[in-house]
């Protein structure tokens, strides 16, 4: 097959020493962007942009690339140990990776997680290698009512089935889409909701929330039985991978499932987020367990993970394909592009094949040098809880209030942290979930915004949503997710009652 | 004609160069002042855009080059349509560590938001470039020529998709229906690059992209451009498709469309900065425009590389700013109007 | 918004909770949990009315914008104006589950905080709110260093010889990493204005 042959050319441009170098610089970088949270792959990516400019095109994209890998895996990690996300797409690993550290499980959570992200990013780089044409004009067929099927789906598969009751659930989604409409409407330029205030302009970053939703008010409720986390004293050492490895392939059916998914969502592009909270219902749906989700299952880790990271990398093939970059950082990337003077778009595989090529193999390569970097710090990062809560608590205090600062580089928005610190804090303690707030908050302006161009396309005219077969399709299946637990609650019932 | 353009643009470009020769001997000759420390360089713009890409490769340069002592640090505040950006740089009265980055939104944002702000709270250093937009369709749409399209947009409506809400993409649109009287569906979305794509899936009828965002589609088969709202055409001589160079397409007052429109890339300092800084932010950007790189990001883009400083730049603001005015009053964009 | 704001602040200091809960307690709840606190029925409510309020702000911020449906789709206030409602509907919801829910639902009567608990959380919340209220004056790295250094010396014990070096340690490091290999500028004050950045 003529890639292969192209392929093996990428990787002899790849495997050259320096480019190895500058891969491995490349993800360790990363992983340390991806910690910090604000500071994301999309920022860190910018920042470092004008120093690849003495670099070679294929040198610089290798080194920018496996940053973006790097903080694909490093987001997992204050998610696992922390509650805190350090990325938009590590919210649904704190779902159980958080309470898995509780239990003293820390090494075993964040080894699934790395080797998870490894399996997506592998199977998304595949697809790229053999089908990347095709799957470029699937991309093309996705218009705003396409978009808003997709979002309506990620929706559907979450919501329905959490434990909190059903009312407090509704209560802080709404509230999730309202604090998502703050600030300046894109479809009409208005400003909402900012009653007048300089500062609420802006809106209420999804990040500014997550930190203080998750980070605060998880240090506050932590230390209220005395000044310390729920602690653990598990033996961590590298063993702890070769017994959660032992373990994982009982759930290839969920990271097969998880990795479509995300290379569903990288190319359409809806971009990682959406792909891991999807990825996590339906998990959750379809498992034995779902019930036992959310207090330390390691699936509830290995979906959003595989999906996230899939999704991650098969967003950059739209963007090489098309120009359209699936991620905030792919758009970075875009950026570096333009500025190598490549253009990216359908020219780009036919003029600049040394490039592409290179890129594709450096992802081979970027994403197992990665994985090794990060298992062999597993025990190292599970170390930091040992450190003393007066230490690390005032660390996580400081890396959350620079993390909120430079999502938008505003001083209001650690005010802001601290605010939703209190919220996070009060509702947990009062039995409201806080994901489908988190969710509603993420997506919810997106959608709004699918929604509204859809209708300006079809003058106002609902049914545009199930005119194509695409949307329609979609949409069917969002329906069907949405009915499946009101058909679940009238089964067992009328079961109950026809025994009664 | 087209003869007397070109002899008329290579004078042109002689003066500028000479021009900038002699600025740059006497910028070198009275440096007074340089930063003492870094500067912060504000995008009021998210990261990845036009305005974002050309401030990292300022920023690039500067340091490859060596052209100043202090690091530039670049900071996006893209807050309300960049309005967050821009009151930052208003409130640093007397700041010389700071420039902020301008596209159209310097008019069109506080008009749209009623947002307390305006291009004369800044001090202007100067105009980097202007940005082109074209009129695209879709290669597999029947309309071949200017005159076609405006027919079927008379015939029925048709649905233009653009970048942002009430921004330049929409006045382009508003001036569109002004001058031909066909009303369009404006469609916003979120970046250029999608926006693009958004035709050539079909989704829309036409776009009013950068010709940076769409070139690749045109080269290969999918969108063609119908013309140029610039006074003049575009410089580009190299064939971008079997046929066609960027120099070939008609501007859309040849093509019989009286609409124009240039968006400017500027810079600006913080109120109330002292002559000395002004003149050495000049010097440097000037140094910059020399660059190799820089020639590079201004062909691939098909800029308008016109430069102003000083007065006449000044003059071109008060300009600009009266027409969008007019042009966002007429489509009832300004802020109060609904 | 700021009901919560007032809220979470009320749940942080010592507080009374009201006569009507108390006795309630009284009646219901075994004694270990009628410790002086907030009362999780007193939250319930104070939760429910911010909900409420934020629906209510949301609704009439809609109004102004135009909360309609015009030709081409909704208006700009359309889906916060229903979203709005529909909050107070569930606040409405909400609140009215908790009243009816009286004397037997047990989990209302627990204590929400207790007054213990409330001395803990305060040891770290307060010092805290100072840390992000000093950040526009102090900048963030002066602010780090103090939080650190007394985090240190007032919940870990360390002595003030090594505890104020870890936190200038910490702000240096940070300042390291982020003023000057990654070039990203965090708030600054009077400080390291005076050493030049």
């Amino acid at each position: 097959m003529e890639e292969v042959g192209l392929l093996m050319q990428g990787f002899a441009v790849a495997l050259q020493p320096d480019n190895l170098l500058l891969m491995m610089v490349g993800v360790i970088l990363g992983v340390l962007i991806g910690v910090l949270p604000g500071l994301g792959g999309a920022n860190g990516i910018a920042i470092l942009l004008p120093l690849t400019f003495a670099m070679s095109p294929v040198s610089a994209v290798i080194m920018l690339s496996c940053i973006y890998w790097g903080a694909l895996f490093g987001g997992a990690i204050t998610s696992i140990l922390f509650n805190i996300p350090g990325e938009p797409w590590s919210v649904a690993t704190t779902f159980d990776g958080y309470p898995m550290a509780q239990q003293g499980r820390a090494g075993e959570a964040l080894t699934a997680a790395f080797t998870s992200s490894f399996v997506g990013a592998i199977v998304a780089v595949i697809m790229i290698t053999f089908v990347a044409p095709v799957v470029a004009g699937f991309a093309l067929q996705f218009g705003p009512p396409e978009f808003f099927a997709v979002m309506f789906l990620s929706f559907a598969a979450f919501v329905g089935m959490g434990r909190g009751k059903p009312m407090k659930t509704l209560a802080v989604m709404l509230l999730g889409f309202l604090l998502a409409a703050v600030g300046m409407d894109a479809m009409t330029g208005q400003l909402r909701m900012t009653f007048g205030q300089t500062e609420m302009i802006r809106g209420f970053d999804f990040l500014v929330a997550v930190i203080g939703l998750f980070g605060i008010s998880e240090i506050l409720s932590s230390i209220e039985d005395g000044l310390r986390f729920k602690g653990q004293k598990a033996r961590i050492d590298l063993k702890v991978v070769l017994r959660t490895w032992a373990e994982l392939p009982r759930y290839w059916l969920i990271a097969a499932r998880s990795s479509l998914i995300g290379v569903w969502m990288g190319i359409t592009p809806a971009g990682a987020t959406p792909a891991s909270f999807m990825s996590y219902g339906v998990a959750r749906r379809l498992s034995k367990h779902g019930k036992d989700f959310g207090k330390g299952r390691i699936e509830g880790v290995v979906a959003p993970e595989t999906a996230a990271h899939a999704a991650g990398t098969s967003a950059l093939l739209p963007m090489l394909t098309l120009g359209v970059p699936g991620s905030p950082t792919a758009a970075v990337l875009l950026g570096g592009l333009i500025m190598w003077g490549l253009q990216p778009g359908p020219m780009l595989f036919v003029e600049q094949k040394e490039f592409v090529w290179g890129l594709i193999a450096s992802m081979y390569l970027g994403n197992i040098a990665g994985l090794i970097i990060v298992l062999v710090a597993v025990p190292w990062f599970a170390a930091i809880l040992r450190v003393p809560f007066s230490i690390i608590a005032s660390l996580i205090l400081v890396v959350c209030a620079i993390g909120a600062y430079t999502v938008n580089n505003a001083e209001f928005d650690i005010v802001l942290m601290l605010i939703f610190g209190v919220i996070g804090y009060v509702l947990k303690k009062l039995d409201y979930p806080l994901a489908p707030l988190v969710l509603a908050l993420v997506l919810g302006d997106r959608t709004e915004e699918a929604f509204r161009q859809s209708l300006l396309l079809s003058d106002g005219n609902l049914a545009i949503f199930f005119h194509g077969w695409l949307s329609g399709s979609i949409m069917a299946l969002g329906l069907a997710m949405l009915a499946w637990p009101l058909i679940g609650a009238i089964w067992p019932r009328r079961k109950a009652a026809a025994a009664a | 004609m087209q003869g007397m353009v070109s002899r008329r643009q290579a004078m042109l470009g002689l003066g500028s160069l000479a021009g900038l020769a002699a600025v740059s001997r006497q910028a070198v000759a009275q440096r007074s002042w340089e930063p003492n420390r870094p500067v912060q360089f504000v995008v009021p713009a998210g990261t990845g855009g036009g305005a974002d890409q050309m401030a990292r490769v300022i920023q690039g340069i500067v340091s490859k080059h060596s052209l100043m002592r202090q690091p530039i640090v670049v900071v996006n505040k893209a807050g309300g349509a960049g309005a967050e950006g821009f009151l930052e740089a208003k409130g640093a009265r007397g700041n010389p560590h700071l420039l902020i980055i301008t596209l159209s939104n310097l008019f069109t944002t506080p008009m749209a938001t009623g947002v307390p702000f305006n291009w004369r709270d800044l001090t202007p250093i100067k105009m980097m470039a202007l940005d082109e937009f074209v009129l695209w369709v879709n290669a597999q749409s029947p309309w071949q020529t200017v005159a076609e399209f405006v027919a079927a947009a008379k015939a029925g409506r048709l649905r233009m998709g653009g970048t942002g809400s009430r921004q330049e993409d929409q006045i382009i649109t508003a001036a569109l229906t002004r001058a031909t009287g066909a009303q369009f569906t404006y469609v916003p979305f979120r970046g250029g690059g999608e926006v693009a794509v958004q035709l050539v899936g079909r989704h829309v009828d036409a776009t009013v992209n950068n010709p940076i965002e769409a070139v690749t589609h045109w080269r290969s088969g999918a969108l063609r451009p119908l013309c140029v709202f610039d006074g003049q055409r575009l410089s580009g001589m190299d064939r971008m498709t079997e046929t066609m160079a960027w120099r070939d397409i008609p501007t859309c007052r040849e093509a019989g469309l009286d609409v124009e429109y240039l968006m400017l890339r500027g810079i600006f300092g913080a109120p109330g900065i002292t002559a000395p800084q002004i003149a050495f932010y000049v010097d440097l950007l000037n140094r910059v425009r020399e660059t190799p790189e820089w020639r590079e990001l201004m062909q691939q883009g098909a800029f308008n590389t016109t430069t102003l400083t000083g007065d006449e730049f000044r003059g071109w603001l008060e300009r600009e700013e009266t027409r969008h005015r007019a042009l966002m009053q007429e489509a009832g964009f300004l802020a109060g109007q609904g | 918004m700021a009901i919560q704001q007032i809220a979470g602040r009320e749940a942080d200091g010592p507080m009374r909770a009201p006569e009507g809960v108390a006795t309630a307690e009284g009646f219901v709840v075994p004694a270990r949990d009628s410790v002086a606190g907030v009362s999780v029925r007193t939250m319930e409510i104070l939760t429910s009315l911010g909900f409420a309020m934020a629906g209510a702000a949301a609704i009439w911020d809609s109004l102004r914008l135009g909360a309609g449906w015009s030709g081409d789709g909704p208006q700009s206030g359309y889906f916060p104006f229903w979203i709005g409602a529909l909050l107070v509907l569930a606040a409405a919801a909400n609140l009215l589950s908790v009243a009816r829910a009286g004397a037997p639902q047990r989990k209302a009567e627990e204590t929400f905080l207790s007054l213990e608990q409330a001395r803990t959380v305060a040891t770290v919340f307060i010092p805290t709110c100072l840390y992000v209220a000093a950040i526009p004056f102090t900048g963030i790295y002066v602010a780090s260093a103090v939080l650190v250094a007394w985090f240190m010396v007032r919940l870990g014990g360390f002595s003030a010889t090594r505890a104020v070096p870890a936190g200038i340690a910490t702000a240096i490091v940070t300042f390291v990493v982020f003023e000057i290999w990654f070039l990203v500028a965090l708030p600054k004050g009077p400080i390291e204005d005076f050493l030049g950045y």
